[in-house]
C-alpha cells in the first residue's frame, strides 16, 4: 500500500528533515511511525499525503506514483493532521458533506455517509454546531471523521489521540481497529503514546535524524523483557515518555 | 474542476450570506463617504465622478482584503485538509474568488442604490458595462489578495494590506480626479492600474462608451486579471501553500 525508496526532503536553508527513507506498508496493516520530536515523522507523512514534494526518492502510495499522479494518491487516502482542520464558522456536518462531495460523492450518498460516520464516532447530535462550539475531544473525533468520510483505502493519522481523555482514546482505538477489520483500511499513524503503539499497531517504524533506525512488530522489538520505552531510549538516546511530555 | 469550484463557491457563499451584517459592514466606508462627503463634493463635481471612485475604493477594501479569510483557514488547518482532497488547486482558488465577486456585486448594488437616492444619474448601459469591469477587477484583486496572504507570514498580512490599500485608493483618484493633482502626483498615480479602471468607469457612468479612456481601462483590467489569476493559481498550486 506504501512503498518508498530513498525518500528525502531538504528544506530551504539546507535542513535535511528526511534522509533516504525506505519503507513498505502492506494492505490491511496498522503501522505506527515513532520518533523523537523533529525526527522527520510529520515531514515524511506530509510527503506521503502529497502536501510536500520530496527532494529526491520515489514512492508509490495506494497504487499511485506520488510524483507522477498526486491526484490519484489523494483520491484514495484520508489524512488527519496533527492540528486538525475544522472550520470554526460552519456547521460540522455541512463541512463533512462538502468534504465527501469533493471526493466525487453525490449529495444523497454524502449525507448518508456523514450520518454513518457520525454514528460510528458517537458524534450524533452535534451536526449543526460550528467547529468553534465543540470541545477539544469532539473536535479531534470530527478530524478523524474528515479522514474517513470518503472511505479511503489508506488512512494517515498524525498524533490522532493527542489531547483526548483515556476513555476517548480507547474509543478511537476501537474505531481504528474496526476500520481495518471491517473495511480492510490500511492505517499509518504517528504517536507519542507507547501504550497506543503497543496496543494498536501490527508493526512499528522508528525514525531518528530523518532515517528509519528500527522496524518490527511490537513484540519483536520488546524481546528480552524490555519495554518499548527501553527500546526507544536505546535507539534514539531519548525517552518517548519525555518526548510525549515535551 | 467546474464541479469542485461550484461546491466550494456554494459553501463559501453560504457562510457569507449567513453573516449579512458582514456584507453591509464591508461597504460601510464607501457608504459613509457617499453620505457625508458626497453632498460637499457635489458642489464642485458630479455624482457620476464620485460614485465610480467609491466603487473602486469598495473593490480595494472588499476583495483586496479577501485574504484575511484564508489566513484563518490556514491557521486552523482547513486549507491543508482541503489540499489533501482530489479537488483541483484552481477550484480551491476560484470557489473563494467567485464568492468574493458576488459579495462585491451586492455591495456595489447597495452603493449605487444610495447613490441614485442622492442624485446619481448614470445611464443603465453605462452602469451595466461598469459592472463587467467591477467583476473582473474584483476577481483579480481577490486572487491577488489570497496569493499575498499565502505568501506572507500570517501575522503580516493585516498590517501590510491595510497600509497598502489606502495609498492605492488615494492614487486611483477615488475622491478627486488625478487630473487635479500636481504633476509629480499625477505621474505617480499612473503606476497604479486602478487609476485607468476608474477613469474608464467614470466615462461609462457619464454615458461615453466608445472612447480611448474606456478602451485603455478595459485593457488594463484584462491584463491585471491575467497577471493576478496566474499568480493566484501558482501560489495555490505550489507545495506547502
Amino acid at each position: 500500500m506504501i512503498k518508498t525508496t530513498g525518500l528525502s526532503k531538504t528544506f530551504k536553508g539546507g535542513v535535511e528533515a528526511v534522509r533516504g527513507v525506505d519503507l513498505s506498508v502492506e494492505a490491511g496493516e496498522i503501522v505506527g511511525f515513532l520518533g523523537p520530536n523533529g525526527a522527520g515523522k510529520t515531514t515524511t507523512m506530509r510527503m506521503l499525503t502529497t502536501l510536500l514534494r520530496p527532494t529526491s526518492g520515489t514512492a508509490t502510495v495506494a497504487g499511485h506514483d506520488l510524483l507522477a499522479d498526486p491526484r490519484g494518491v489523494r483520491r484514495r487516502i484520508g489524512y488527519v493532521s496533527q492540528g486538525g482542520g475544522i472550520n470554526l464558522m460552519n456547521p460540522v456536518a455541512v463541512e463533512l458533506e462538502l468534504h465527501a462531495r469533493l471526493y466525487g460523492m453525490r449529495r444523497e450518498d454524502a449525507r448518508t455517509r456523514v450520518r454513518e460516520v457520525l454514528a460510528q464516532l458517537e458524534l450524533e447530535g452535534l451536526e449543526e454546531r460550528p467547529g468553534g462550539a465543540l470541545s477539544g475531544g469532539q473536535r479531534r473525533r470530527f478530524d478523524v471523521a474528515f479522514g474517513m468520510v470518503h472511505r479511503p483505502a489508506l488512512l494517515f493519522l498524525d498524533e490522532p489521540t493527542t489531547g483526548l481523555d483515556p476513555q476517548s482514546r480507547a474509543n478511537l482505538w476501537e474505531h481504528i481497529r474496526a476500520l481495518r477489520s471491517v473495511r480492510g483500511v490500511t492505517v499509518f499513524l504517528t504517536t507519542h503514546y507507547l501504550d497506543e503503539a503497543d496496543a494498536l499497531c501490527d508493526r512499528l517504524l522508528i525514525i531518528d535524524h530523518g532515517r528509519i533506525v528500527a522496524e518490527g512488530a511490537p513484540a519483536e522489538l520488546k524481546s528480552g523483557g524490555r519495554t518499548l520505552d527501553d527500546v526507544f531510549l536505546d535507539i534514539t538516546g531519548r525517552s518517548l515518555r519525555e518526548e510525549a511530555a515535551a | 474542476m467546474t464541479r469542485d469550484t461550484w461546491l466550494l463557491f456554494r459553501q463559501n457563499l453560504d457562510i457569507t450570506l449567513r453573516q449579512k451584517v458582514g456584507i453591509v459592514f464591508g461597504a460601510v466606508q464607501p457608504l459613509l463617504f457617499l453620505v457625508l462627503f458626497g453632498p460637499i463634493f457635489a458642489t464642485i463635481g458630479t455624482w457620476e465622478t464620485l460614485v465610480p471612485g467609491l466603487i473602486i475604493q469598495l473593490g480595494l477594501m472588499s476583495t483586496g482584503l479577501a485574504g484575511f479569510g484564508i489566513v484563518m483557514e490556514r491557521r486552523f488547518g482547513v486549507l491543508e485538509r482541503l489540499r489533501v482532497t482530489p479537488a483541483s488547486r484552481l477550484a480551491l482558488l476560484l470557489g473563494r474568488v467567485l464568492n468574493n465577486v458576488v459579495t462585491l456585486v451586492i455591495q456595489t448594488v447597495l452603493l449605487l442604490a444610495v447613490g441614485y437616492a442622492f442624485g446619481l444619474r448614470a445611464p443603465l448601459a453605462g452602469v451595466l458595462a461598469g459592472f463587467v469591469l467591477v467583476i473582473v477587477l474584483g476577481a483579480s484583486l481577490a486572487a491577488l489578495s489570497y496569493a499575498i496572504a499565502l505568501t506572507l507570514n500570517e501575522n503580516l498580512f493585516a498590517p501590510v494590506m491595510s497600509t497598502v490599500v489606502i495609498p492605492l485608493v488615494l492614487l486611483s483618484g477615488s475622491f478627486l480626479p488625478m487630473s487635479m493633482a500636481p504633476p509629480w502626483l499625477d505621474a505617480l498615480s499612473r503606476i497604479s492600474p486602478f487609476r485607468y479602471v476608474l477613469e474608464a468607469l467614470r466615462e461609462l457612468f457619464a454615458g461615453r462608451y466608445l472612447t480611448g479612456t474606456v478602451a485603455v481601462g478595459a485593457a488594463v483590467t484584462v491584463v491585471f486579471a491575467a497577471v493576478s489569476l496566474t499568480i493566484g493559481t501558482r501560489v495555490f498550486s505550489r507545495e506547502n501553500a
